[in-house]
């Protein structure tokens, strides 16, 4: 593969009023975790619906896997994690990953395995509205992997989780880039950058930085990702 | 478009009704409540009331209930973002609403068939045309409810909008369509208005049934009928849109 996964040049976002992304450029290689760190309200979540092609009143240049966003071949190379849980609560789990199994053309028997993978194998039977919070957002995640698909763009994915599961998520991500898979995952956590192969901080609908870990704070002088975030914001406002 | 995925969004939905067993239990009880209610009160009339309006109203309570249950369905769909998971996938627009389509079908098959019994042999309708037609309209007048209520949810954003649809797509043509009034009795802009309303040839078909006309009559309204299905659901495909603000 000679191209970006994700390739971004000048793109611009309208909602209502609002310029909400001005003038964006990012690159994602093949086979990485690309987290998109940012506050809340920063566009991180229409960035991610850009790049899956559910954004109106896009302009500039969105190309996924070698395809403009939203091409109707993507839609089962493209795997989409909304930021609350997006499944029916009156449906088991195994149904609702079922439904989804079907919509994105994966084999039957890859629904029990995205079942496994988010180790809700014993609430298989269960009927979403009678699962905590964490198990919806993990269903929702089994709907989203069900398929394999090339590019998985999982938006807050860990927040709200546990220690031990957000630990069972990353290596999962982990294993799945390793595998080929393009992963970008966004999070108001700065400290998740750890789990990430490449940095994308976003800050008012703009990139404030596009790097690794060890760039972004050997720069800054910064000792963690956070403190490096409010470095950079401090310089921009300077300069 | 997949006739699979099709298929599929018609069980899924399905299967939230049967797993929703309250609002079945409403959706087969409520039209049977009000049919009885209406029974009771003419009871002793000495014209047969129930035979004449009775079909008419199969026509309609059925589709009335069809349609919040359509439009409430949809917009859930729009406000939990399954809907807008499912624009990611390979799923078409048409895939999606006739698979609703299908599945409200379903429910609606049944629903017409407690409601032609208890009518029948609860409340003693006496249908002067084939109650088994009278009973395959009041299916096709449901679905023509739930497409009405597919499309009209295209311009709901939020519940209290979805609900007032109803009086705002239904009533006034529950108005004109000749429950009230034979239509040939209204003021002619009226008349003319009710010519294009799809609850009139919902109800044309139950009267013509009623006042048992020859079935050809049944099934030119019935084809009038299915062809507003077609048109409402091409409403909704074309107002679906894939990207959203």
């Amino acid at each position: 593969m000679n191209y970006d996964a994700v390739r971004i040049r000048d793109l611009n976002v309208v909602r209502g009023k609002r310029q909400v992304i001005a003038g964006l450029d990012i690159s994602v290689p093949p086979g990485q975790i690309a987290g998109l760190l940012g506050p809340s309200g920063s566009g991180k979540t229409t960035l991610m619906r850009a790049i899956v092609g559910v954004q109106a009143q896009v302009s500039g240049q969105v190309t996924v896997l070698g395809e403009p966003a939203g091409s109707p071949q993507l839609r089962h190379r493209v795997g989409y994690l909304t930021q609350s849980p997006s499944v029916y609560p009156d449906l088991t789990v195994h149904e609702n990953v079922a439904y989804f199994a079907q919509m994105t053309g994966a084999r039957p028997a890859q629904v029990a395995d995205a079942i496994a993978t988010v180790d809700l194998t014993a609430h298989s039977r269960d009927a979403v509205r009678r699962l905590s919070g964490g198990e919806r957002s993990r269903v929702s995640l089994a709907a989203t992997l069900v398929a394999g698909p090339d590019l998985l763009v999982l938006d807050e994915p860990t927040v709200g989780l546990d220690p031990v599961l957000r630990r069972m998520l990353w290596t999962l991500f982990r294993e799945l880039a390793d595998g080929g898979t393009t992963l970008i995952v966004s999070s108001h956590v700065m400290d998740e950058a750890i789990h990430c192969d490449r940095l994308i901080l976003m800050r008012d609908g703009g990139v404030i930085a596009d790097t690794t870990l060890a760039d972004l704070l050997a720069t800054t002088q910064a000792a963690s990702a956070e403190e490096a975030f409010l470095v950079i914001v401090q310089e921009g406002q300077a300069a | 478009m997949s006739a699979a995925r099709t298929a599929a969004t018609a069980g899924r939905v399905l299967t939230q009704l049967r797993h929703d067993g309250r609002t079945v239990g409403i959706m087969l009880v409520v039209p049977c409540l009000l049919l009885g209610l209406i029974a009771w009160m003419f009871a002793d009339s000495p014209y047969p009331v129930l035979d004449t309006f009775g079909p008419l109203l199969l026509g309609i309570f059925p589709a009335v209930v069809m349609f919040l249950i359509a439009s409430v369905a949809t917009l859930r769909e729009r406000t939990s973002g399954t809907l807008e998971r499912l624009m990611t996938t390979p799923i078409a627009k048409a895939d999606f609403l006739i698979g609703y389509a299908v599945a409200f079908a379903v429910a609606a098959a049944i629903q017409a068939m407690v409601l032609s019994g208890f009518a029948i042999w609860v409340c003693g309708m006496n249908v002067a045309g084939s109650p088994w037609l009278m009973m395959a309209v009041a299916i096709v007048d449901a679905v023509l409810g739930s497409t009405l209520g597919l499309a009209a949810s295209a311009f709901a954003r939020t519940e209290f909008q979805a609900v007032q649809s109803m009086p705002a797509f239904l009533l006034p043509q529950i108005a004109v369509c000749g429950l009230i009034m034979p239509r040939d009795q209204m003021p002619t802009v009226l008349e003319w208005l009710s010519n294009v309303v799809p609850f009139a040839y919902a109800t044309d078909a139950m009267q013509a049934i009623a006042a048992a006309e020859p079935v050809g009559n049944v099934l030119a309204d019935v084809g009038i009928v299915v062809g507003f299905i077609a048109v409402s659901l091409a409403a909704g495909v074309a107002t679906l849109r894939r990207r959203t603000g």
